[in-house]
């Protein structure tokens, strides 16, 4: 499973770096004679309204996938340590706080609060990420602080507070390393969602503007001519789903791994 | 079970009025002014300014967090900007379309969910097992603004089967049900599969098969029953899920719900409505999942809250 969610992620990442240099055309050159046109030798996934090519558009809709994702978990992964190491370590009052914050936040369905927050912040990748980080810091903070709990009281830790290690060195240097694998495993269920959520605020004309080619809003655009053009929304969609299905297999398989390693 | 109920209600009020405090907040946090946000530049300023007093943005933030929650407290979720009617009024009249579709779904989940389930644990590492983690798999990586489309050439387009679009019979809510549910079915065969497998190398089920009961019934009766818990757990959880997801699926098959009502607010701008609709949807699925911990007690008095 961990093998074939890999060659998946593998070729997905490949296709998005040598965009420039593989795509047959550019994503965003509008040729209005040659719109909606079916798969062909010119265009291998045909053409949009605008007449612009589907492949291309896809290859480099990829990039744009591939940068919310990451950029999405990476900064949630950052605010997530920060809140719960604090929240973990430290305890007390801070803790209760910090929970009380997360608890009011995971209340929310996800997608509604990142409908709400793009809607009000005005549409555009960046408020995308910022939206998705709003509410996904709060399960790499939880992860982090019941980590922490659990190995507060252990002999290396204690023995690494003994000899004077100051709480930042306590943390980073002695009871991050120990997270990473549970938290590998989270930040890569977190970039397959953080990809859907970007394709859902898309499609709703929330995420990405044109002419950035994102699957979300392509398959938007595509909604339109489902009749007349239906490969305007079958081939992004396929897209976004090998895309989440290569980070679950990767996920599941890393899961299944650290899990036999426990036993 | 009454100590329980008072720590999971202690929890649950705190976390309501957090919720509420955030939905409140939103509009505030529109750049510039949101009076102007809402209308446009070339309203008058007269207009704009009979706006801001209407909404109470006049007056001091805190003020204006008060009169919310006593608004709130009387059942007033204030005044749509362009629709007819008080936002409270047009929310709930959407809520039943919203609620049948949301069950719909359900239904369709555990439908398909129950029989690949336990398929799949009986035949644990055979080819219906794969077939089933497939399944489960595809279902779990299609989002469903991409199904929907999908469902639509095939279903309604291609083979004229079923209508594109609306809300009338039965068969108006077949696609968007099955939309909205892949995912909570992808999610429950897993669950199911092995919440049975567990069950079933307990020592009740030894006993069982040493006093001769059938594998059908054992499966069936002893196993199932037993890993339904997490089942229960997960329904709830997803509910709530649901409600949300709903808001894509009735964009696209013009579903006349909460859903497709808080689209669009935010596409016109009635900011008034879209926070009526997002307080509650978000306080239906803090409600859904407070109901879900106290049932998941009562089936099962061993859980307790905090532990």
């Amino acid at each position: 499973m961990l093998r074939a969610g890999v060659f998946i992620l593998a070729a997905l990442l490949g296709l998005a770096a040598l965009a420039p240099v593989i795509a047959p055309h550019s994503p965003t050159e509008q040729d209005l004679e040659q719109d909606l046109l079916p798969s062909s030798g010119e265009h291998l996934l045909g053409t949009d309204k605008l007449g612009r090519d589907i492949l291309s558009r896809i290859l480099y809709g990829a990039r744009i996938s591939a940068l919310v994702g990451t950029g999405t978990v990476a900064l949630s992964v950052l605010i997530g340590i920060t809140i719960g190491s604090l929240s973990g370590y430290f305890g007390g009052w801070l803790d209760h706080l910090l929970m009380r914050v997360v608890d009011v936040l995971m209340a929310f369905p996800g997608i509604l609060l990142a409908i709400a927050f793009t809607a009000v912040l005005g549409p555009g990748l960046d408020h995308v990420i910022l939206a998705l980080c709003l509410i996904g810091w709060t399960g790499y903070a939880r992860l982090v602080r019941a980590e922490i709990l659990a190995i507060r009281e252990r002999e290396f830790i204690q023995a690494a507070q003994a000899l004077g290690g100051s709480p930042g060195r306590v943390i980073f240097v002695h009871m991050l390393p120990n997270l990473l694998p549970a938290l590998l495993i989270q930040a890569t269920f977190g970039v397959a969602a953080a990809i859907i959520a970007e394709g859902s605020l898309s499609f709703l004309g929330l995420g990405a503007q044109p002419p950035t080619p994102s699957w979300g809003s392509m398959l938007n655009e595509g909604r339109q001519f489902l009749l007349v053009a239906p490969h305007l929304t079958t081939f992004p969609g396929l897209a976004i789903m090998l895309t989440v299905l290569g980070l679950n297999l990767v996920g599941d398989g890393l899961r299944d791994r650290l899990e036999k390693k426990g036993k | 079970m009454k100590r329980y109920l008072f720590q999971r209600l202690l929890l649950f009020f705190p976390t309501l009025l957090g919720s509420l405090t955030l939905v409140f907040f939103l509009v505030h946090l529109i750049p510039g002014d949101p009076v102007e946000v809402m209308l446009g530049e070339t309203v008058s300023s007269a207009d704009k300014e009979g706006l801001r007093r209407a909404m109470g943005l006049d007056l001091p933030i805190g003020t204006q967090y008060l009169r919310f929650l006593q608004a709130l407290a009387q059942g007033d979720l204030g005044r749509s900007l362009y629709q007819q009617g008080g936002v409270a009024e047009l929310v709930f009249s959407r809520l039943p379309a919203t609620i049948e579709l949301t069950l719909s779904a359900m239904g369709v989940a555990l439908l398909i969910a129950f029989p690949l389930g336990i398929l799949a644990a009986v035949k644990k590492n055979r080819w219906a097992d794969r077939g089933a983690l497939l399944f489960s798999l595809l279902g779990l990586a299609m989002p469903n603004f991409w199904l929907g489309p999908l469902l639509m050439i095939v279903f309604s387009i291609g083979l004229g089967w079923l209508p594109v679009s609306g809300r009338g019979g039965p068969q108006h809510l077949i696609l968007p049900s099955f939309t909205l549910g892949m995912v909570m079915a992808a999610i429950l065969i897993r669950m199911i599969r092995s919440s049975l497998l567990e069950a079933i190398n307990e020592d009740y089920i030894r006993t069982a098969r040493a006093k001769g009961v059938s594998e059908r019934k054992i499966w069936l009766k002893h196993a199932l029953r037993n890993s339904l818990l997490p089942v229960i757990t997960i329904l709830g959880l997803q509910f709530g899920a649901l409600l949300a997801g709903s808001i894509i699926t009735e964009t696209i098959f013009a579903w006349p719900g909460i859903g497709r009502l808080t689209i669009q607010a935010i596409q016109t701008r009635d900011y008034p409505l879209a926070q009526g609709c997002i307080l509650v949807i978000s306080t239906s699925y803090l409600v859904v999942n407070l109901l879900t911990d106290i049932l998941y007690r009562l089936v099962d008095p061993r859980v307790s809250y905090g532990g």
